[in-house]
This record gives C-alpha cells, structure tokens and sequence, in this order.
C-alpha cells in the first residue's frame, strides 16, 4: 500500500499518544518534559505532512514558529525546574504537594 | 540497474524508508517514556535524542529538507544539551520504581482513548489529495514566505525569545531582589 497522509498521521497519534501516557504517568518532573516535547514533535509531524500533501508551505512556516517557542519554554521550565529543585531538593512531582487541597 | 530505477520512480524505496523511520521513531520513544531497563533522565533523554534524529528523517521523506536541519541542530543539538546539563547539574539519583497507580493508568489510558476518537473523526473529514504542483525548491519558498506573509509573527516571536531569555536570568538568580 502506498504511504499517504494517513500513514504520517498515523505515526503522529501514536506520539502524541505515547507523550501523554508520559505525561500523566511518570513522576521525575524531567521525563514529564520530555514527554511534552514528544507531544510538540507529533504535532510538528502532523503540520508537515499536511503541508506536503496539501501542496502549501504554511504547515511549515507554522513548525517553524512551534519549534521556537518550545525552545523557550524549555529554557523557561527548565530554569524553573532547577530554582525548584534549589528549594526542596527533589524533581519528583509526589514531594511538590503544597498546593495540594 | 533497471530495476533500481523503477523502485526508486515507483516509490517504493520512500515506502520502505517511511517504515523504517517510523518504526525507529516509535521504538525510541517508547524507551522515553518507560524504558523497562533503566529509570534513569539521562537514558529518556539520550533516546529522545534518537526520536528527534529519526523524525528529522521523516522530514526528509516529505521533502521539508530545511526542517529537517532546523530539528537536528535546535532539538537535537541545543533543547537537549540544555536538558542532559540540568539533568547533570541536578545529580539525579536513579529513581526508585514506584508502583504505577490505577488512577494514573485509567486517566492515561481513557485520554489516549479520547484522542484516538478525535483522530479516527479527523480522518474521516480529511479530503482526498489536493491536485497541484509538487512544491521544489522549499528552503527558499519558506524563506520568502517567512519574510513576506509571516513577517509580523516572526518579529514577535524573536520578542518572544528575547522575554523567556529575560525571565530565565531572571529565574536563574539565586536571591531576587
């Protein structure tokens, strides 16, 4: 069969669906971030591919901007996860309960 | 010889290319998320390094050649320095393995079932291919799209980075004043 929009859209769910289980599953406020980067990198995946099959560049212009903004907020949330860190001494997301009800 | 030739117009070695990027991509990002051999940061992201390289070759295979560069040397290279450095500075023990909670493991899974209901929606909405020239020559189709139509979002997002590179000094001070 031959590889089409379906087929990349496809790997993309699978992604994005592989960075949410991380998301909701795993403790270490780290591999929490990677995962979002995993669920961006889906959502870039998506954009080109419709991008490529729909013949227009706009897809692309758009991952370039995504690209951007999610090297900021890395830099952003990771200064926040080491002033975090500063202050109670873990990255674990079960030791940052103060603001639990 | 020949039978190259037709492989390669016929499209078949992009085929098997697509499956092989793909796989490879959703192998190393299994091993992010729960690698059953080691809990460690240092290994989730050495393997979303992986997952990046091989997405880039998927970029590749939809022919967004300067993308592909662009996640190589801004993901690859710069997000996940910066993640191995604050991995490294934390000294992050090896996390013990706790015991996945049923509630996380519902709510996970019932959300991945909430976007799979959005994706198998989509794909029935989706229309079939639009006809219309094969796009060549993208670096510098994307360039002038980026100078022309795009000028005002480019302009704001370097603002952009100029705030979170603020906010990170900022955030990074050890007393604020």
């Amino acid at each position: 069969m031959h590889v089409g929009l379906h087929h990349y859209l496809f790997v993309s769910f699978l992604l994005f669906s592989l960075g949410l289980l991380g998301v909701i599953m795993r403790r270490n406020l780290l591999v929490i971030y990677m995962s979002l980067e995993l669920m961006l990198n889906s959502a870039n995946l998506a954009l080109v591919s419709f991008s490529r099959f729909n013949h227009k560049l706009d897809g692309q212009v758009l991952v370039f901007f995504i690209i951007t903004v999610a090297a900021a907020e890395v830099a952003v949330g990771l200064a926040l996860i080491v002033a975090l860190y500063r202050k109670r001494q873990s990255a674990h997301v079960e030791d940052l309960t103060s603001m639990k009800l | 010889m020949e039978q190259i030739n037709n492989l390669v117009n016929g499209g078949a070695v992009e085929d098997v290319l697509f499956y092989v990027f793909a796989a490879l991509t959703l192998l190393c990002a299994i091993l992010v998320v729960a690698n059953p051999f080691s809990r460690s940061p240092v290994t989730s992201a050495m393997f979303l390094v992986l997952t990046i390289i091989s997405m880039s070759g998927l970029f590749l295979l939809l022919h967004a050649f300067f993308l592909a560069a662009v996640q190589i040397l801004v993901y690859a290279g710069a997000v996940m320095v910066l993640f191995l450095f604050v991995i490294m500075l934390l000294d992050l023990k090896e996390e013990a393995r706790r015991k996945i909670k049923f509630f996380g493991l519902a709510a996970g899974l019932v959300s991945v079932g909430i976007v799979f209901s959005i994706f198998v929606k989509s794909l029935a909405s989706l229309q079939p291919e639009a006809a219309g020239p094969a796009l060549e020559g993208e670096t510098y189709a994307l360039g002038k799209l980026l100078f022309t139509q795009y000028t005002l979002p480019f302009e704001i997002v370097s603002v952009l980075l100029l705030v979170a590179m603020i906010g990170v000094i900022l955030l990074s001070k050890r007393k604020l004043e």
